[in-house]
């Protein structure tokens, strides 16, 4: 390879997401937000009349509703929402095959790898571009079984029969002012049904790519799993480095019925213009189980806690989450479990990072009420400051009421120290190498719980996170 | 160009205080020296200092390696250019495994772009576990956690099998060893004795040199080496104590 080939090879590796093609759509809501953007993306969808409502309504809630700077970040303030386009895209349908998605589209995810990895081990996969759905296929042995795996706006037209009674349910419009947001302009997204007793062996995946400049992205997930079934559903999210701020708003419910089980797995890697306000929740009958598996790399501000409601006897509520705040970034993560009902149980395993002057914040939420009986609740917080200057905060709520519970909660704070850093070196590893392998250890657990080849790409990205953040 | 490790007239300082003295001994390749001395003599401070411990300030004289100078070279580039330190005290890395943190450092030597063997890596690791006993369980385990003390100075001789340096400083290795721990660290460490390699021993009992017989003995106290001579030198050591060599270098 020359100097020049090798130059570039290792320029996309180190920073794959950050390249953007130029824009052609053939829709675009332009800038701002009112009733007409509503009308304008509810006309190209050629949307049922009570969605065209449904949003109206939740614009309605947006405006009313302020910013939650009063324990939120201040940064919200500076999204300015008429500098916003709310619609982009090229007017295609997803196609099921890669030869008929655009070209620039094509290769977007060529160089994300997305279509490699279907073919080694994804039974769907669906890729939003902006905002719409440019690719989705899923194998046509879960189609036959009953499988539904599309986007948001062929889910509520083919299938409302389906969807319809649960969508909006688990997260209610007026939830926060982003969860209204979204609602009043989602587009793209998957919605996904799993019949009864209907184990989905591999995972499904959706990816999502926001292309443009000025620009917010409201994918909107509705995942439902009939009794006794069980789905992974793995999301991956990037974006180029703009001088800008993006947006990205997604509202993600979750469904298990009686005995049913969901793991939903996140490796986002926003580039650090993008606020990524993000409301997630699921909704777990009777001893059903649903786990998120969340990595927070990259973005502005990332705000997310995503929650379990326990509705049925023995449901149970799991949150695995790893977040890394390098540089200006501030990850403000946690999670949320309602326990409401008995022998319910939940557990929490956070872990962040902070570097530079990265910024890390937990905020859990446990709900144990009095008339309730054999609750468990686990909560661990772990948070590793590489910097002097990396800041952590942690605010956890345990509400727990009544004496027949059991909860139990760690929390900490470290830092990796020098001699352990002193001792790696002298092994011949560079400070770089000693503290990237340091910070894996300390995730290293948590690591194991993601797929295999997540789990490799994890550790890739922390590894190019931890370059230069020491010296 | 000396085949050496060769330490000249090193002074150095931890929070203004000067630990060394003036320090004077080489090491020539093939040969093991040992260094003994009272505690406070400034044994460890040694073995911190050629490896580059960034507490302590080299105020005078020079440390080379083969003719390198090892004190114009970062930590992690001492060790790459072949030198060794099995600490004292070795640490812990959490979350990381034993087999991991092995391969990231022989990694570390190989040139951009070339990646590991990982299947004869393997292999050998287990050939050198096996010789120093060690349960194959412990590639599994993060490095140093949970070891109790003999475990974690197997681990350095195992790290030093590994790392194959030309030159090894082994800091009080067998303080905390019981008799079997140390007759097996002993033998890790006659096995790697070659033409091609220099150690400099350091301890404060005899006890050790009994299984590793040095070529050379020298006694470092206040700063300086004070005394040097062959084995037998440990053996007076030990009879008489290390009162005996202040007295008689105040006497001097």
């Amino acid at each position: 390879m020359t100097d020049s080939a090798t130059l570039e090879a290792v320029s996309i590796d180190q920073d794959e997401g950050n390249f953007s093609y130029p824009e052609d759509y053939a829709h675009d809501a332009g800038y701002g937000l009112t009733e007409k953007t509503i009308d304008y993306i509810s006309d190209i969808k050629g949307e049922a009349e009570w969605i065209r409502e449904f949003r109206k309504r939740a614009l309605k809630v947006f405006n009313d509703k302020p910013m939650p700077t009063h324990w939120a970040s201040e940064d919200l303030n500076n999204i300015v929402f008429d500098h916003i386009r709310y619609y982009l895209a090229k007017g295609q349908r997803p196609t099921r095959s890669w030869d008929e998605v655009p070209d620039d589209v094509k290769e977007t995810f060529e160089r994300l790898g997305i279509p490699e990895k279907e073919r080694k081990y994804l039974a769907g996969v669906e890729a939003q571009f902006d905002s719409e759905a440019a690719y989705s296929n899923v194998k046509e042995e879960l189609t036959k079984e009953g499988v539904i795996f599309v986007n948001s706006t062929e889910a509520l037209r083919e299938h409302p029969e389906v969807f319809r009674p649960w969508f909006g349910k688990v997260i209610p419009t007026g939830d926060n002012k982003f969860s209204a947001l979204n609602s009043a302009v989602f587009s793209g997204g998957s919605f996904i049904y799993v019949p009864p007793g209907v184990k989905v062996k591999h995972p499904l995946q959706a990816y999502f790519r926001i292309n443009a400049e000025n620009f917010g992205q409201f994918e909107r997930t509705l995942i439902l799993v009939d009794e006794g079934a069980e789905v992974t559903y793995m999301e991956g999210c990037t974006a180029p480095k703009f001088e800008t701020a993006t947006l990205h708003s997604a509202v993600v419910e979750l469904v298990a019925m009686k005995d049913a089980k969901i793991q939903y797995i996140t490796v986002q890697n926003w580039s650090n213009n993008v606020f990524n306000l993000v409301t997630k929740r699921g909704l777990a009958h009777e001893n059903a189980e649903i786990r998120w598996i969340d990595c927070n790399i990259g973005s502005r501000l990332t705000m997310k806690y995503p929650g379990v409601i326990m509705k049925g006897r023995k449901a149970r509520g799991e949150v695995i989450s790893i977040a890394l705040a390098n540089d200006g970034q501030h990850q403000d993560t946690g999670a949320k479990m309602i326990h409401a009902a008995d022998e319910t149980t939940s557990n929490i395993v956070a872990k962040s990072i902070s570097v530079g002057t990265g910024r890390s914040t937990y905020r859990g939420q446990v709900h144990i009420p009095r008339h309730l009986k054999g609750c468990k609740n686990n909560t661990e917080c772990d948070a590793l400051l590489i910097n002097a200057t990396s800041r952590t905060d942690t605010y956890p709520a345990i509400t727990v009421r009544g004496n027949r519970h059991a909860t139990q909660h760690e929390a900490s704070v470290s830092q990796v120290s020098e001699d352990q850093i002193f001792y790696m070196k002298q092994r011949g590893l560079s400070e770089g190498e000693a503290m990237s392998l340091s910070v894996n250890g300390f995730v290293n657990d948590l690591v194991r719980e993601f797929p295999m080849e997540y789990s490799v790409e994890l550790k890739r990205l922390i590894d190019m996170e931890m370059e230069g953040s020491v010296g | 160009m000396s085949q050496s490790l060769k330490i000249d007239n090193l002074h150095a300082s931890v929070d203004g205080h000067e630990i060394l003295k003036g320090l004077t001994l080489e090491v020539p390749k093939g040969e093991v020296h040992a260094i003994m001395g009272p505690n406070g003599s400034g044994k460890s401070t040694l073995a911190k200092v050629i490896a580059g411990h960034e507490d302590y300030v080299v105020t005078e004289g020079s440390v080379t390696l083969d003719g390198t100078d090892l004190l114009a070279l970062e930590i992690d580039e001492r060790s790459r250019a072949g030198f060794f330190l099995a600490f004292q005290y070795p640490h812990e890395i959490p979350g990381v495994s034993n087999a991991n943190f092995l391969r990231a450092a022989r990694q570390a030597r190989l040139p951009k772009g070339e990646e590991i063997d990982a299947v004869a890596f393997y292999r050998e690791m287990y050939a050198k576990m096996d010789q120093l006993g060690m349960d194959r369980k412990f590639t599994g385990r993060s490095v140093n956690e949970g070891f109790s003390g003999g475990e974690k100075k197997r681990n350095e001789i195992l790290q030093m099998m590994i790392l194959d340096p030309k030159y090894a400083v082994l800091d009080e290795t067998d303080s905390g060893l019981d008799i079997d721990a140390l007759k097996i660290v002993a033998q890790g460490v006659n096995a790697m004795r070659s033409p091609e390699r220099g150690f400099l021993v350091i301890t404060h009992y005899q006890r050790l040199l009994d299984y590793i017989v040095p070529d050379v003995v020298h006694v470092l106290s206040d700063g300086r080496i004070v005394k040097t001579g062959d084995k037998s030198l440990a053996l007076e050591l030990e009879e008489k104590g290390y009162d005996w060599v202040t007295k008689e270098l105040a006497a001097a």
